[in-house]
């Protein structure tokens, strides 16, 4: 016994925490409600604040709480919570102190219109131990509520953030880049900091999806007109370009090879998952076809971790047009293409989505990756192309 | 100043953490404001740390666990004694462990 420190404070990640094996699931996404009090013109989940249907269905306290002492036994260090608007729940505080209790870290992702007195005294008595997300949309309440679709809750949602200032409860502001917005989005940037709001700039959502039920395309077609055109995009990513394109090069230079007939190029359900407001365990947040879900009502947490979720991991993709552009691609770490997404677009897990395949391209011939009207699945010599990007500052 | 250990209390968890057991790990989550720094923060044990907090029991004086240990690592009590007083006293000032009153 010859050590003289005992007590080592350590930042929660996997990487810091994990000297020998982690477990099986370490975060766990719970969307406790679809219902959203803000009717915001781009979401791809929300219900209306009293929808009778959603409610019938939605998990009890009991059940959620049931699913979160199972997440702590497999070793489970943080969950997060939200929506939806989490704070429609009204068994929220009872939910929150439980996990904390139970030795969980808490994020919350809120619109912040609910953030009342009373919870903000809970979260300086028993802190959450993460920064609370919120999603901000503008920074007057013309701006704001032309997206939130509601009367009265922008100035509800800064009432919520001043009352986190007030009691010194860290939190991040997240925005979302539309059509719309994007020249404005230095000027929110400014606002934000005028107010104190945020140490640095807020980080932002620039490429909006679709419904993730796939339950309106009336939906769908108002939220491609709020997507942001491919330069949009880039003119975002590169406000800082020195720094991008350094992040770039660093990113590239780690390529090794397409992804060929691999499904899915993260992995899947491996230490985290999600679930959503009616039970279904879901890989994360966005997978929600049908056959990627693990009924958790019937079934268990450990069964999904160790049994469902690496079968998942193991799938490969079909679709012809997938294997022959997406299988031969290198653009993969700029493009948002995956199965989620590829469900909420086109209603299957392997079909390669334009809007995404615009933009990753647009954004490579901005680098000097691609030349113009070249498929990124056809560049001859791809590793000759990548070493000269790489390389191009030396 | 600084809390002393004491040979003869008996020390328990604070109300004010959660000390949890994963995969080899012993990990202190802050609960009640005031112990961590907010934020990302979470505390681990080394082993001498996770050998003593097993022992921490709500029954067992610090005297009887330092016996305890010299017998199961072989080494002199004056030597866990020093491990033992580090820990205590470190624990006490981030107020993760508390005196629990007994005798």
């Amino acid at each position: 016994m010859m050590e003289r420190t005992y007590v080592t404070k350590v930042r929660f990640n996997r990487a810091a925490l994990w000297s020998k094996k982690a477990p099986i699931l370490g975060s766990l996404d719970i969307e406790l409600t679809e219902r959203c009090n803000n009717n915001c013109i781009h979401c791809y989940i929300n219900k209306p604040r009293n929808h009778k249907p959603s409610l019938a269905r939605e998990l009890s306290a009991q059940d959620i709480g049931e699913v979160l002492r199972e997440a702590v036994s497999l070793g489970c260090l943080s969950v997060g919570f939200t929506g939806g608007e989490p704070l429609l729940r009204e068994d929220f505080e009872d939910l929150y102190l439980l996990s904390r209790r139970l030795g969980l870290k808490v994020r919350l992702i809120t619109n912040a219109t609910l953030i009342t007195p009373r919870l903000t005294d809970i979260f300086s008595r028993v802190p959450p131990l993460e920064k609370v997300a919120i999603t901000l949309y503008g920074t007057d309440t013309n701006s704001y509520e032309a997206i939130s679709g509601r009367r009265g809750s922008y100035k509800a949602a800064i009432q919520g953030i001043q009352r986190l200032l007030d009691n010194k409860i860290p939190f991040i502001i997240k925005g979302t880049a539309f059509s719309s917005n994007a020249t404005k989005i230095r000027t929110f940037e400014k606002r934000a900091r005028m107010e104190s709001w945020i140490d640095g700039d807020p980080a932002y959502v620039i490429s909006l999806n679709l419904r993730a039920r796939r339950d309106s395309e009336s939906k769908n077609e108002r939220i491609r007109t709020l997507r942001l055109s491919p330069g949009g995009q880039y003119g975002i990513l590169s406000r800082n370009k020195g720094a991008f394109e350094k992040d770039m090069r660093r990113l590239f230079s780690r390529f090794s090879k397409p992804r060929g007939d691999r499904l899915f190029d993260c992995d899947p359900g491996l230490g985290n998952a999600a679930l959503d407001s009616y039970g279904h365990l879901q890989a994360c947040l966005l997978l929600r076809h049908p056959e990627t879900t693990y009924a958790l009502r019937t079934g268990n947490l450990r069964d999904a971790m160790q049994n469902f979720f690496p079968e998942l991991r193991g799938r490969r993709a079909k679709n012809p047009a997938f294997l022959a552009r997406c299988g031969r691609c290198f653009l993969s770490d700029l493009c948002d293409q995956c199965p989620a997404k590829s469900w909420m677009e086109t209603g299957d897990l392997d079909t390669p989505i334009e809007y995404y395949c615009r933009v990753s391209h647009s954004i490579a011939r901005k680098l000097g990756l691609l030349l113009a009207r070249e498929n990124a699945w056809e560049v001859p010599d791809l590793k000759k192309r990548i070493k000269t990007f790489v390389e191009g500052e030396k | 100043m600084d809390p002393k250990a004491d040979l003869n209390a008996v020390y328990i968890p604070s109300d004010d953490i959660v000390a949890r057991e994963i995969e080899g790990e012993l990990i202190i989550v802050p609960i009640g404001s005031g112990i961590g720094d907010m934020e990302t923060e979470l505390y681990t044990l080394n082993e001498t740390g996770q050998a003593i907090w097993r022992r921490l029991d709500g029954k067992t004086d610090l005297k009887s666990i330092i016996a305890s240990l010299s017998e199961e690592f072989r080494a002199q009590p004056t030597e866990i004694e020093k491990d033992i007083m580090g820990l205590i006293e470190e624990l006490l000032k981030r107020r993760m462990l508390i005196d629990s009153g007994k005798p």
